[in-house]
């Protein structure tokens, strides 16, 4: 009786999580895609989104809804399953990374000692997706935009990881939540200047690894129509949008848990859950960072991609890590 | 390894002031306007549909019915129909202008003897038909304003 009961138990906080988690992926999706158009506009000096709701803040559930409700219009020519299968790989593992994610004390699925890993190994998985919607379409542009986003992806993992990894040196854990608790004293960003100089390369990379302008060439409209989504349509399409928000934020939080502090700033009343307030304030002020860099770089060439990852910042992550090194043995 | 660091050092600084232009152009008003609830105020020189203008103390259209306007359009877009009150006063019974064909290029409007014409302000003239296009200017005189 008691094992069925855990096991009931067990499985509605399981089903539980995982409801938030999809729920939150979603609105998080919305209101990134909000967020960023509105700020679009302003950094354009136009004024964006106005007429869905105040301030057109209902445009991008009726653009949902309106690319539910498209037809999947589907070349005859694709890798039929793979072609299917590509948006769903995209989206579905979007949501992996927030079970480790410690947003308050409290508020954290699952503490595993491997989290920043397992974050890392499920961002990288995207790379896949995109190549598998880019070689099914069976589409000269869809084909390019998938080779390059491999190839930046490859390039950019390394200073990933590097960055990371210094981090890493100074608490001695992969463990996200034994990280933020570190730094309950003082962010690494403001401890340490090898950390400021890992999160500079982290953050550089991260946009390059989600695929965002200014390091967009995987979808580069101007060269390759949509890239590896050209023949994507109606919620497939938007799936794979979803994915990008999403990865977005959790490179957003994945900066604020292991650089920022997390969930530490001014105490809070039940701060073990309501202090998630200082992690989400911190996470978008780096998506707000991100969109800003996007709206205000032109996209650079393949070439200059390559150079700034192997001549920049990889020599920069591992001289940094050296460094860090020492400094933590000595 | 000079040029390296004085490369890396250059481009970030250029682009945090790239950075800085639009975080400038963030916070500062917006220059366009949601166009069908707010309209700009239009410019002075712009050149609407040539329309007949009325003599402002008697509310009479100015025009003669000399048909010097017909004779130099280069589109040939003008077709006047004169007739005579019982003064024998020449006016414009029809003005017809052929929007379709009309290119603004404001001849009509040069060379009337009388200043009887002018360029109206409207721009938003949208058409099922090419006949909507034919306006009669003597009955469209008060809408074109």
């Amino acid at each position: 009786m008691d094992t069925i009961i855990s096991i009931t138990s067990a499985f509605t906080s399981v089903a539980l999580a995982a409801a938030v988690i999809v729920g939150f992926v979603f609105v998080n999706a919305t209101a990134l895609g909000y967020i960023e158009r509105k700020l679009c506009g302003r950094f354009q000096r136009r004024i964006g989104p106005m007429e869905v709701g105040w301030h057109g803040i209902l445009q991008m559930p009726v653009d949902g809804i309106k690319l539910i409700a498209k037809q999947l219009i589907v070349p005859s020519h694709v890798a039929g399953p793979l072609f299917y299968v590509a948006p769903v790989l995209a989206f579905a593992p979007a949501a992996l990374p927030f079970l480790v994610m410690p947003f308050a004390p409290r508020i954290q699925v699952l503490a595993m000692e491997a989290g920043l890993v397992f974050v890392l190994a499920v961002i990288s998985f995207n790379t896949f997706a995109v190549f598998l919607a880019g070689w099914s379409s069976n589409n000269n542009y869809s084909m390019i935009g998938a080779l390059r986003a491999v190839a930046q992806n490859i390039s950019y993992e390394i200073p990933i990881l590097l960055s990371l990894l210094t981090v890493v040196f100074l608490t001695g854990s992969f463990n996200l939540s034994r990280i933020v608790q570190v730094q309950e004293s003082l962010w690494f960003v403001l401890r340490h200047p090898g950390a400021i100089l890992a999160f500079l390369v982290f953050f550089i990379a991260a946009i390059a690894e989600t695929n965002r302008a200014p390091f967009d060439l995987p979808e580069a409209e101007s060269e390759l129509t949509a890239g590896f989504h050209t023949e994507y349509s109606g919620i497939a399409f938007g799936m794979f949008m979803i994915a990008e928000y999403t990865y977005l934020f959790v490179n957003c939080c994945l900066a604020t848990a292991v650089f920022f502090g997390g969930w530490w700033g001014p105490t809070l009343p039940f701060g073990q859950y309501s202090s998630c307030i200082w992690f989400f304030i911190k996470a978008y002020t780096l998506v707000f960072i991100v969109i800003w860099c996007r709206w205000t770089f032109p996209r650079v060439r393949f070439d200059q991609l390559m150079n700034l990852s192997w001549k920049y910042l990889i020599p920069i992550a591992l001289g940094n890590l050296l460094l860090t090194a020492l400094c933590t043995k000595l | 390894m000079k040029r390296y660091i004085i490369e890396l050092v250059q481009g970030g600084a250029s682009l945090l002031a790239g950075l800085g232009v639009t975080l400038r152009a963030l916070v500062a008003q917006p220059v366009t306007v949601p166009y069908p609830r707010k309209k700009l105020p239009m410019q002075p020189g712009f050149r609407g549909h040539p329309m007949l203008v009325r003599n402002p103390a008697t509310g009479a259209f100015t025009c003669i019915a000399c048909g010097t306007c017909m004779q130099r359009c280069p589109s040939r877009c003008i077709d006047i129909t004169a007739a005579r009150t019982e003064s024998g006063t020449k006016y414009p019974a029809r003005f017809q202008l052929d929007f379709t064909r009309c290119s603004l290029c404001g001849i009509c409007v040069e060379v009337c003897p009388v200043s009887g014409l002018a360029f109206s302000r409207s721009f938003a003239m949208p058409h099922r038909t090419r006949e909507a296009c034919k306006y009669d200017l003597v009955t469209r005189g008060e809408e074109g304003t």
